[in-house]
Order: structure tokens, then C-alpha cells, then sequence
């Protein structure tokens, strides 16, 4: 077992009230570092830990953190992403849940390094319960003196607001989410400039997801690089999983990068195999948006290497055999799954979660779910196969923002891998067409 | 749309919240309020905003009323047009379709005899609306309800369960501000 870094209390009776939270080590990380610290010492200390964004792309916290224009005299902002929206994805909505002042705690902190004073969680809309449990936590904050003026006798003042969505995927793309807390639609920018220079209001901002800001108080605490001692190479410390689909015990698990995939998916400490005793098909391993692989290539490399639960080994391969940790959202498919429905379904999400700026994207999300539906639904041509990814391979890298890529990846690598399937959709249009139906070249055991 | 006679107007609690959430903003930049008064819109005037209720959050805001129109309909969330008194949510997305969504959408539609994109059914307590992701796939199949999640609904018990205690709640639940909970008027067909 693992070590817990973020949801060690998770499950301790109270602990969304401050008293218990803090009778567990909670607020230790604004104690040291508004004392003890400068901004810079605790920025430095978050590069030397290695820790990488943890909404999906990846991107070096600290570094992202060092790059935030400081101009005299103009307000800075730290923006946290709870928009949670990635299908497959759940973790932040049940750390929020049930630690809320962790989010609080990381936010006071991250604000602090960032000499912002005045701070907004952006929460999807959906989520307007956990809004009111943030809510709640933070005025326990307030009235314990740990946000409002002069926190803690330091001098430093910060206010903390929770910000609704409503209703729209795109918002988690940060330069659409700043538009959306401006009271508009959520229509991504042209960057540059990017929010690090004219953000919130065009004033400079940072962007962090929710995990990787409830990490900074672990990493204050121990230091940057007690936390990089955990993981393997560049990915340091723990990620939260969040493990669905057809698994024995879906859920969320705080694994340490590193951790074999095999043993993350059939190990009674996690996901405990699949369910109904059915043989594993396929996996999405981090979000709808990125590539799916077959079974062979989950659990193991083209090249023979034990897949591991880190950035670089999910990665391996490129995008021929392999794939993005990403979000984190494991998705496991049984032997039974339908690839060609589940791709089309894929791809009505992110046909309906278009915002409809550029061009490639609107079209071609749109095509991709028609030619996709047809195959499904017993109308399907050859031709159709490599249509798809042509027409894929037109959305990417033509966009304002990645909804484009994260449309048309997941199209192309279910072709890749499955083509066989998708030709007996069209050789066997009637049979595939019937509700339920199953394409036999993959069942082992039913 | 037929028009009201009475112009709408917030109740004082939710004016004193509208108020409240303003202040997170700077002075200047008040439109920042337009999601979170539009949820309170929605909750205040039976579960969908008329064009009349959107101008109200314009006034409101002080901005144009087709600033207003251009984010409600942009936004997944924002009912345009009326509902039952009930709006059930269901996640189709890959990972709830994957543990029974699509079973699930059948059995509410027979059920309570709405469709799913269709008008309330014909007792006017249920509107039946297919939505993405709700980020609660290893819970799934999810239901949303206002602000409760319903989740692994798989079984007819628990269905049985969700449409029971909603057949039983005339008043939603109060919302923070607020003493009581408003009742979503039966949608008349």
C-alpha cells in the first residue's frame, strides 16, 4: 500500500469541519509558510517537487507558478479549476466533497507564493452541492482568522470566493473558464497573451486544478523534495485514479506514481479485476480524450516493459501504441464492449461540448458523430474507416484550444487498434446494428 | 412564449444573496455575477428562466438583456423553457452508458411516461433530460435532481426509490438562504 498524501483523513468522521481538520494536521502549511516563508521560498520549494499538473496536461506547477507577471500595482489571481468535466474523471468532486479545507488550505497557501489577494474556485455547475460545502468551510476559515485581513498576525490578506459554471465542458480549459467567471460564454482565447500576463479581468492569473493545488500543503510541509522521493523519474509523488467502468471496485485511489497497471487494475487493493469474471477488453487510461489501447498494450509496452502508472510509461510509444495518463479517469472495458458505440458516444460528447468558434472542430466533431452513428447503427461504408481518420486528422492542431485534439485522438486510436471491429460493422451491418450486439473476434470467456 | 402580466422580481432572500455574491466581485466588473444569479434565477422562478425572468437578471446585473441571452443559452444547465416539477438529469456519457445509462433512459421513460428532449409527463412531475459528464462515473448511471446526485441506479429498486421520494416533494429543498424550499409549478402540457 501506497503512501496517502491527500486523502490519508478522507474518510475520518468531521473532518469537513475545521476542528477536526486541524486536529489532523490541517493548516499546518499556511502556519509555516505566511511565518517562516517568503513567496518565492514556497514556489521554489513546489518546482523542486516535481509536481505536474494534475487536471491532464501535465505541466510543471512550480514552473507555471514562476511565470506570473508581477507589473507594480496591478491585482493577480489564483484560479482554481474544479470544473471537473473530463468523462471518466470524478476525484476532484469527492476531494472537494469531503476535504474541503484541503482545497482551502492549498489555495491559501498557492495564493500566498503567488502574492494574490483576492482568490476564486471555479466549480461546475452541477456541483452546487459541493459549492455549498466549500461555502461553508470557508467561513469556518474566516472566523478562525485563517482568510480575511492579516491571516494569522502575518499581514498578508486574502479573500476566497467559490464561483458556479453551468453546464459546459469547455470550461475547463483555462482561458474559457476566466471567460465564464467574467459572466460570459466560455468561448477559449487566442493565446498569446496568456493568463499569466492578462488573465481574470486581464490581469495576471494563474490556473490550477484541484488536486495540484490540494498537493502544495503536502509539499510546504515536508518540502519539495521529500515529495519528489516518491514516484518514479519525472513523475513525482501520488495521483489521485478515478477507476470506472466495467471493474469489480470502481472508486477513487490515491496510488504513488509508479505503480504497474496490471497490478492497479486486478489487485484486491484497487479496481480488483473485472467484473462478471470477464476478460479486460480495452482501457481509456486518463480522461475520454486520450488514446485507447487494447489490453496487450495497457498492461504492457510494445516493447515488453510492464506498463507503470506515471506520465512517461503511459506515454510510451507515442500515439501508435501508446497513450496519456492525462486526468487520471480510468475507464476499463470487458470483452463485451462495443468499440464502435463507445467511440460514437465519445464523439457526441465532444460534437455537443464544441463551442463553435473554429471551424474544424464544429464540423468535424459533427462528422466524426454522423459517420460514427451510421457505422453503429448498420450504415456504415469501408470507406467510412478512413474517413474518420481523415477527418481527425484535420481537426488537430487546427484549433484555438485542444477540445479539437481531445476530439479527434480518441477516433483515431480507436480505429488503430480495433479496425477489424470496425470493418465487421459494415461486413456484418445487420448483426452489428441489433441492440447489445457484440463483435465475437474479442470474447474470450462468454 | 406567452408573456407574463407581472413583471418578475426576486424574493428578499434572494436579493440579499444576489447582493452578497456581488461583493466577490470587483465593483466594476458586476456581469462576473451572471452564472451564480442565473442559477438563483432558476431556483426562484420554477426551474426555468423566461425571457422575462432573463431581463430581470439584465436589470439586475446592469448589463444589455442580450448579454444575458447569449450565456443562458450557452450554458447546458439553463432551462428556456418550462418544466415538471422535477428535471432528472440523466448521464449518458461513455462511462455511465457502460454501466446501463441507455437501460436506464428506457425504464424513466416508461415509467413516468415523458421522453426524454419532450415536454413533462402528462402529471406534470417529471421532465426528462439527457446530459453529459457529471463526474461521478464510478457511482454510475447517475441522475441529477436540482442539487442531489442519484447514483447506481441499476437496479429497479433503486429507481423505484429516486421516483418515490421525488413524487413525495412538493417543496425542493430549501436552498441557504432561503427558510423554505419554492415549489417548481406543475408544468401544464
Amino acid at each position: 500500500m501506497g503512501r496517502k498524501l491527500l486523502t490519508e483523513h478522507i474518510n475520518v468522521e468531521g473532518i469537513d469541519t475545521l476542528d477536526v481538520y486541524r486536529k489532523h494536521g490541517g493548516y499546518r502549511s499556511v502556519e509555516k509558510a505566511l511565518k517562516t516563508m517568503t513567496p518565492e521560498e514556497v514556489v521554489e520549494e513546489v518546482k523542486k517537487s516535481g509536481l505536474r499538473g494534475r487536471g491532464g496536461a501535465g505541466f510543471p506547477t512550480g514552473l507555471k507558478w514562476s511565470f506570473l507577471a508581477k507589473p507594480e500595482g496591478v491585482p493577480r489571481h489564483l484560479v482554481c479549476n474544479a470544473d471537473e468535466s473530463e468523462p471518466g474523471t470524478f476525484k476532484d468532486r469527492q476531494l472537494m466533497a469531503k476535504l474541503p479545507h484541503l482545497l482551502i488550505e492549498g489555495m491559501i497557501t498557492g495564493s500566498y507564493a503567488l502574492g494574490a489577494n483576492t482568490s476564486y474556485i471555479y466549480i461546475r455547475g452541477e456541483l452546487l452541492y459541493v459549492l455549498r460545502i466549500l461555502e461553508k468551510a470557508i467561513a469556518e476559515a474566516y472566523a478562525a482568522g485563517l482568510l480575511g485581513k492579516n491571516i494569522l498576525g502575518s499581514g498578508y490578506d486574502l479573500d476566497l470566493y467559490v464561483h458556479p459554471g453551468g453546464g459546459a465542458y469547455i470550461c475547463g480549459e483555462e482561458t474559457a473558464l476566466l471567460e465564464s467567471l467574467e459572466g460570459k460564454r466560455g468561448n477559449p482565447r487566442n493565446k498569446p497573451p496568456f493568463p499569466a500576463v492578462q488573465g481574470l479581468w486581464a490581469r495576471p492569473t494563474v490556473v490550477n486544478n484541484v488536486e495540484s493545488i490540494a498537493a502544495v500543503p503536502v509539499i510546504v510541509n515536508e518540502g519539495g523534495d521529500e515529495y519528489a522521493k516518491i514516484g518514479v523519474g519525472k513523475s513525482t509523488g501520488t495521483k489521485l485514479i478515478s477507476a470506472c467502468g466495467h471493474l469489480n471496485n470502481p472508486g477513487i485511489y490515491e496510488i504513488e506514481l509508479g505503480l504497474p497497471v496490471e497490478e492497479f487494475i486486478y489487485s484486491d487493493e484497487y479496481c480488483g479485476g473485472i467484473w462478471k469474471g470477464r476478460e479486460l477488453k480495452a482501457v481509456v487510461a486518463g480522461g475520454s480524450s486520450v488514446p485507447i489501447l487494447p489490453k496487450e498494450l495497457i498492461l504492457k509496452t510494445a516493447a515488453g516493459a510492464n506498463r507503470l502508472m506515471t506520465y512517461e510509461s503511459l506515454s510510451d510509444g507515442g500515439f501508435v501504441t501508446g497513450t496519456m495518463l492525462g486526468s487520471g479517469g480510468f475507464i476499463a472495458m470487458d470483452e463485451t464492449t462495443c468499440i464502435v458505440r463507445n467511440t460514437w458516444n465519445f464523439s457526441r460528447f465532444y460534437h455537443h461540448e464544441s463551442c463553435g468558434q473554429c471551424s474544424p472542430c464544429r464540423e468535424g466533431t459533427g462528422w466524426m458523430e454522423k459517420v460514427l452513428h451510421r457505422l453503429e447503427h448498420g450504415h456504415g461504408r469501408m470507406e467510412d474507416i478512413d474517413l474518420l481518420v481523415s477527418v481527425a486528422k484535420q481537426i488537430e492542431g487546427n484549433t484555438i484550444c485542444p477540445l479539437g485534439e481531445a476530439a479527434a485522438w480518441p477516433v483515431a486510436a480507436a480505429v488503430r487498434h480495433f479496425r477489424d471491429e470496425f470493418e465487421w460493422h459494415v461486413t456484418h451491418a445487420k448483426a452489428a446494428a441489433q441492440p447489445g450486439a457484440v463483435y465475437p473476434g474479442t470474447l474470450v470467456t462468454v | 412564449m406567452e408573456s407574463t402580466a407581472v413583471k418578475p422580481q426576486f424574493s428578499e432572500a434572494a436579493q440579499a444573496e444576489i447582493a452578497r455574491i456581488c461583493k466577490q466581485y470587483p465593483d466594476d466588473r458586476r456581469k462576473s455575477a451572471m452564472l451564480p444569479v442565473l442559477h438563483i434565477a432558476q431556483a426562484e422562478f420554477g426551474g426555468w428562466v423566461s425571457p422575462e425572468v432573463q431581463d430581470l437578471v439584465a436589470d439586475v446585473l446592469g448589463v444589455k438583456p442580450i448579454e444575458v441571452y447569449e450565456v443562458s443559452s450557452f450554458y447546458t444547465m439553463f432551462n428556456l423553457k418550462p418544466v415538471g416539477r422535477h428535471v432528472l438529469e440523466i448521464c449518458r456519457t461513455g462511462p455511465c452508458m457502460l454501466r446501463g445509462s441507455d437501460e436506464l433512459t428506457a425504464q424513466l421513460e416508461r415509467i413516468t411516461g415523458a421522453k426524454v428532449g419532450g415536454p413533462a409527463s402528462e402529471d406534470g412531475l417529471f421532465t426528462l433530460k439527457e446530459v453529459e459528464c457529471l463526474a461521478a462515473c464510478g457511482f454510475a448511471p447517475i441522475v441529477q435532481v436540482r442539487e442531489q446526485y442519484y447514483e447506481q441506479l441499476d437496479t429497479p429498486a433503486a429507481v423505484d426509490a429516486m421516483l418515490a421520494e421525488l413524487r413525495n416533494q412538493v417543496h425542493r429543498p430549501a436552498l441557504p438562504w432561503e427558510e423554505n424550499g419554492l415549489p417548481n409549478a406543475v408544468a401544464r402540457n
